[in-house]
């Protein structure tokens, strides 16, 4: 009986868990819903009071995970992980229909008091509105398939990297980040919002550095994940001082107040010269965790993490969290017309930049890294320009199909992987060829030597002890064997690339026309050179990865990943296809059915912003911001059509140049012939990473060396405080002991009582010798005297 | 003083009853002691039933001179300890007792005798007074808590005696060290 | 037996009672001592019921009744202590227990 049991135990604790949700479903949908429903909003409001679920059912996730990550299999680690973030997601579709139910008014749910300073006032409370939803919704959605694909694809990273019990700390970190991402959507103030914008920072830094001990030199992980911490510190930095700014001007972090504020806003110099700093602060903040220029040196590095992490982290949700921000303050960049041209402008500059880059790189996740940039320098330009309906719509689509192809590219590198491992063996077992010689167990070495016999040229290839499963140039040739992953790999990058009618081509099409009709000839320059790029690269990756003959043996054996993980990538695959239906424009005065329904879904948040007419005046003078945003677009074809030429253009050029060649692993890249040194320049990434190393990390290096040991070692502790402190501390030590506590608190208070003691208790102990019938006869004189005593005396 | 048949059965039992005592005090072989302290206990029982106290004297007699020297005369023998001999306490010791002792009852002598208390008659009881049945009713109501402390008190003391005469092999064989 | 006063029941304690410290103070022998014990307890006993029937208290019994109710449990752990000491010692002389001499 024990034993039949035993082999249910597994289920005990989730089963408890999931018992401990429903009661925890159960209280609040009682306690903090009726509240709700009496505010008169209908049963269709009730949903709100479900609001703090939201973000417990992540933590509650984590907690299990952390309790008995250790103890569960596998599959239920992850399910309870997944299981969290889909209740999540099913808590934000509850949001969405209660706020629709209440006429997409914005709801504030209140849910305890946190900080209450004088003025400063904090609570824990959540703004739903449709802005937020909007992103609850991408989070947990997109969080959710990508949890899913997390448990195939960490079961075969945990045991390629040889370290299986790390796997419930992936899904512990990766609940944490939603937790922490879903507080910064969800916080109704500046301040819960840098709650969570600092949660997804930690996050973030824990999970590139996941496999902290490997990487270039056992520490290269390590040190991708500090340079991301640091970086973003730096955004960070700014967005403390932003929010310091917004207290110091309006008198309070809640959004509506300071926007309500900042409708009524005296727009004198000096306001004029506030509302500028803040929001450029933001901005600042804004390229550190959206990796915009200058601050998007960590983002290619963060690539170490495992590749859910890429794809939700570092392309679907925590670096749109700038995007968010500057949405979410619009009624501040109306304001300050200067700033939003600058954000438009780092914007485009980074997404032409970052694209540039992206061309000349090998490795199939770098590349994507630097596509992120790019597609983030749109969303940045867009918001920039107004659009912020343009912005949020491609932060939507980008989600999908950056998602799509990160975690298509890890099926890939997995798919890679699984035939390197595959030929090696092959290889080592027919004991013939250089690496016949190796033990079976260095299976990687094997194959490397491999390879690197078929390479002459030996062109721009860093480490190929082993063989770099990310490497395009080991691929080629991967359609015939990838039956699922290249259909919705192929489906990404079309989206990606912007065409026609997948959902990349409506979002990025709506921020062209945005720039052009503001007449920013310069973001719209710059933004249809960054999207030819997107196209070319993308066709460039589409023709390396799966055209051509395979160029390696571990392309040659690669083998497709399981449904757990291609399931996700059909359902990815299919947003991204349809994508752009949540906001069609109209099309040649023709308005199809749900058209720019995310536009005016949005435009109850966006549009209604308390800025006022004053803001209002201050946005059209400067950028029609508003009026760009909330007026229903129309299809206008030439842009259609630019983006389109532009898109097919990138696309075809990458394929024609590309087309069969590199034919092997080793060859010159066909580009570096277009283009000269010039590839090098873009290869390298313009020398970004040296540039930064030579003006910052090294006088930073120096100042950090002369501080510490000529300042801080030599002079401070050497000299002064060994030397001078020391000293004299030590010589009135040594006073203080030898004299004044042995001579004279020694010899007189402990010394001298502690003699008189002793000789009295010599004398007294003379008295106990331990004779009960001595003691006896004491007691009985005693009692005679003190009979005597009374009788007599008294 | 007056002299009647009371008086003189008085003093015929008291001088018995310190006989006794000093028969336990003098006696080398300690079952002498403790039989000559059973002769005493008998005595002052019969002084509780001139007393009225007809319960008190029959618990005398059952538990005092019944169980507790039998008790006592049990663990003589048990220990083979009537006899013992070894060497004498100090002189001085022995002489202070005993010009203690004396004062000791001078000065009761003198409170009883000479401090103006007359020496009365008793006064009359009521019937069934020192009774079972009365000091039953006094026992069960008044005095219910003390009594049923006094049971607790019983229990300890027993087990505390199991406890204290314990083999030695048989208290480390229920030790913590010895649990399978 | 009403013509005996109380007077003389209390002379007669205080006699029973001296010898029972007597007892105590001068016999090595623990058994001895302990018995002692009990003859000091027992005239103790004996003042208590004269003076119940002096004043017509039935208190005094009772207390009398408690007395020996402790004494029974003093007994049976006063000789399991000895008969403890007796094993560890051989003795139960008392001037051979002298391990708190000082």
């Amino acid at each position: 009986m024990p034993d039949r049991l035993r082999q249910y135990r597994p289920l005990l604790l989730p089963v408890a868990g999931l018992l401990a949700a429903a009661a925890l479903l159960a209280v609040p949908a009682v306690g903090w819903a009726a509240p709700a429903v009496q505010e008169g909003h209908g049963g269709g409001g009730a949903f709100f009071g479900l609001m703090p679920l939201l973000i417990l059912f992540p933590v509650l996730g984590l907690l299990i995970n952390i309790a008995w990550g250790r103890r569960l299999d596998e599959k239920w680690v992850g399910g309870i992980a997944s299981g969290a973030a889909a209740l999540s997601f099913v808590i934000a579709v509850l949001q969405w229909v209660s706020l629709r139910a209440v006429g997409y008014e914005a709801q504030t749910v209140y849910l305890a008091d946190w900080l209450a300073i004088g003025e400063l006032r904090a609570p824990w409370a959540f703004q739903v509105d449709t802005l937020s939803v909007t992103m609850m919704l991408v989070v947990t959605g997109v969080g959710t398939l990508i949890h899913v694909y997390a448990i195939g694809y960490m079961h075969e990273d945990v045991r390629a990297n040889g370290d299986p019990a790390r796997f419930p700390r992936f899904f512990v970190y990766m609940n944490l980040f939603l937790a922490a991402m879903l507080i910064l959507v969800s916080g109704d103030n500046y301040l819960t919002m840098f709650v969570g914008w600092e949660g997804v920072g930690l996050c973030s830094y824990l999970l590139i550095s996941f496999w902290l001990e490997k990487g270039a030199g056992g520490i290269g992980n390590a040190r991708a994940g500090r340079k991301a911490f640091v970086v973003t510190r730096i955004g960070d930095w700014a967005m403390l001082l932003a929010i310091f700014l917004i207290f110091w001007t309006f008198g309070s972090l809640n959004y509506q107040e300071v926007f309500g504020a900042a409708a009524s806003f005296r727009l004198d110099a000096q306001g004029q010269w506030v509302v500028t700093a803040i929001t450029l602060l933001i901005l600042m903040a804004t390229t550190g965790k959206s990796a915009q220029l200058p601050l998007y040196v960590w983002l290619p590095d963060a690539m170490a993490g495992p590749t859910p992490v890429s794809a939700l982290i570092h392309a679907a949700t925590m670096v749109t969290a700038g995007i968010y921000i500057i949405a979410r303050s619009n009624a501040l960049y109306a304001l300050a017309p200067f700033s939003a041209g600058a954000v438009a402008v780092v914007g485009a500059a980074t997404a032409i930049f970052a694209g540039s880059i992206a061309i000349a790189q090998f490795d199939i996740k770098k590349v994507l890294a630097y596509s992120t940039i790019s597609q983030l320098g749109f969303m940045v330009a867009a918001v920039g320009l107004g659009g912020y309906v343009a912005g949020m719509f491609h932060l939507v689509t980008h989600a999908f199909f950056k998602a799509l192809l990160f975690l298509s590219a890890g099926s890939v590198i997995h798919a890679v992987e699984h035939g390197h491992h595959h030929a090696a063996a092959h290889h080592t077992a027919g004991g013939s060829g250089p690496a016949g010689d190796h033990v079976p167990a260095q299976a990687h070495g094997g194959a490397a030597g491999h390879v690197d016999a078929g390479k002459p040229g030996q062109e721009d290839h860093g480490e190929h002890d082993a063989l770099d499963p990310q490497d395009m140039r080991n691929m080629g040739g991967l359609w015939n064997r990838l039956p699922v992953t290249k259909w919705v790999y192929l489906v990404g990058a079309l989206a990606l690339a912007g065409i026609v009618p997948f959902s990349g081509f409506w979002s990025k099409d709506e921020i062209l026309h945005d720039a052009l009709g503001q007449q920013n000839w310069l973001v719209f320059g710059l933004l249809t050179v960054a999207a030819f790029f997107t196209a070319f690269y993308m066709g460039r990756q589409l023709m390396m990865v799966f055209a051509g003959q395979p160029r390696t043996e571990a392309a040659r054996h690669a083998v497709e990943s399981r449904p757990l993980m291609t399931i996700p990538l059909i359902i990815l695959a299919a947003l991204a296809l349809f994508g752009g239906l949540f906001n069609l424009p109209s099309i040649a005065g023709w308005t199809p059915p749900g058209a720019h329904a995310l536009g005016d879904w949005l435009d109850h948040t966006l549009g209604a912003a308390p800025g006022g007419e004053h803001a209002g005046e201050a946005a059209e003078a400067a950028a029609g911001a508003h009026a760009g945003a909330a007026q229903a677009p129309e299809l206008n074809l030439m842009v259609a059509g630019i983006s389109t030429v532009v898109a097919l253009g990138g696309l075809g050029a990458g394929a024609a140049l590309y087309r069969g060649r590199p034919a092997t692993a080793g060859e010159r890249d066909p580009l570096r012939g277009v283009l000269g040194a010039g590839f090098t320049l873009i290869k390298d990434k313009w020398y970004g990473d040296e540039l930064s190393d030579l003006l910052v990390i090294r006088p930073y290096n120096w100042l950090a060396h002369v501080s510490a040991d000529l300042i801080d070692w030599r002079f401070w502790h050497d000299w002064f405080h060994n030397t001078v402190i020391g000293g004299i501390f030590n010589g009135f030590a040594r006073f203080s002991a030898d004299f004044l506590d042995l001579g004279v608190v020694d010899g007189l208070i402990s010394q001298a009582p502690a003699v008189l003691a002793r000789a009295v208790a010599d004398g007294f102990r003379r008295f106990q010798t331990g004779y009960v019938r001595y003691y006896a006869l004491i007691v009985f004189v005693g009692v005679v005297a003190v009979l005597g005593y009374l009788l007599f005396v008294r | 003083m007056p002299v009647n048949v009371e008086t003189v059965i008085f003093f015929l039992l008291a001088a018995m009853a310190i006989g006794a005592a000093v028969g336990l005090l003098l006696s080398r072989n300690a079952v002498h002691s403790a039989l000559f302290l059973v002769l005493n206990f008998a005595v002052v029982s019969v002084f509780f039933l001139f007393l009225a106290a007809p319960f008190i004297a029959m618990v005398q007699v059952t538990v005092y001179a019944g169980a507790i020297m039998v008790l006592f005369l049990f663990v003589i023998m048990l220990l083979g300890a009537e006899l013992l001999r070894g060497g004498a306490s100090g002189r001085w010791h022995s002489a202070l007792a005993v010009v203690l002792a004396a004062g000791f009852v001078g000065v009761l002598g003198y409170v009883a005798f000479f401090s103006g208390i007359a020496p009365e008659a008793l006064p009359n009881v009521d019937a069934g007074f020192g009774g079972p049945q009365l000091l039953g009713m006094d026992l069960f109501q008044t005095y219910l808590l003390p009594f049923e402390l006094t049971s607790l008190l019983l229990l300890v003391a027993m087990i505390g005696a199991v406890v204290l005469t314990r083999d030695a092999r048989t208290r480390s064989a229920a030790g913590p060290g010895a649990r399978p | 037996m009403q013509s005996v006063p109380t007077v003389y029941y209390v002379a007669l304690s205080a006699i029973l009672f001296t010898l029972g410290v007597l007892g105590v103070l001068l016999r090595r022998n623990a058994l001895i001592i302990f018995m002692s014990i009990e003859l000091m307890l027992n005239s103790a006993n004996l003042v208590f019921v004269a003076f119940a029937r002096e004043f017509g208290q039935q208190a005094g019994q009772v207390f009398v009744f408690f007395v020996m109710t402790v004494a029974a449990a003093e007994v049976a752990v006063g000789l399991a202590l000895i008969v403890t000491i007796f094993r560890a010692k051989r003795s139960i002389n008392v001037d051979d227990i002298n391990q708190l001499k000082g």
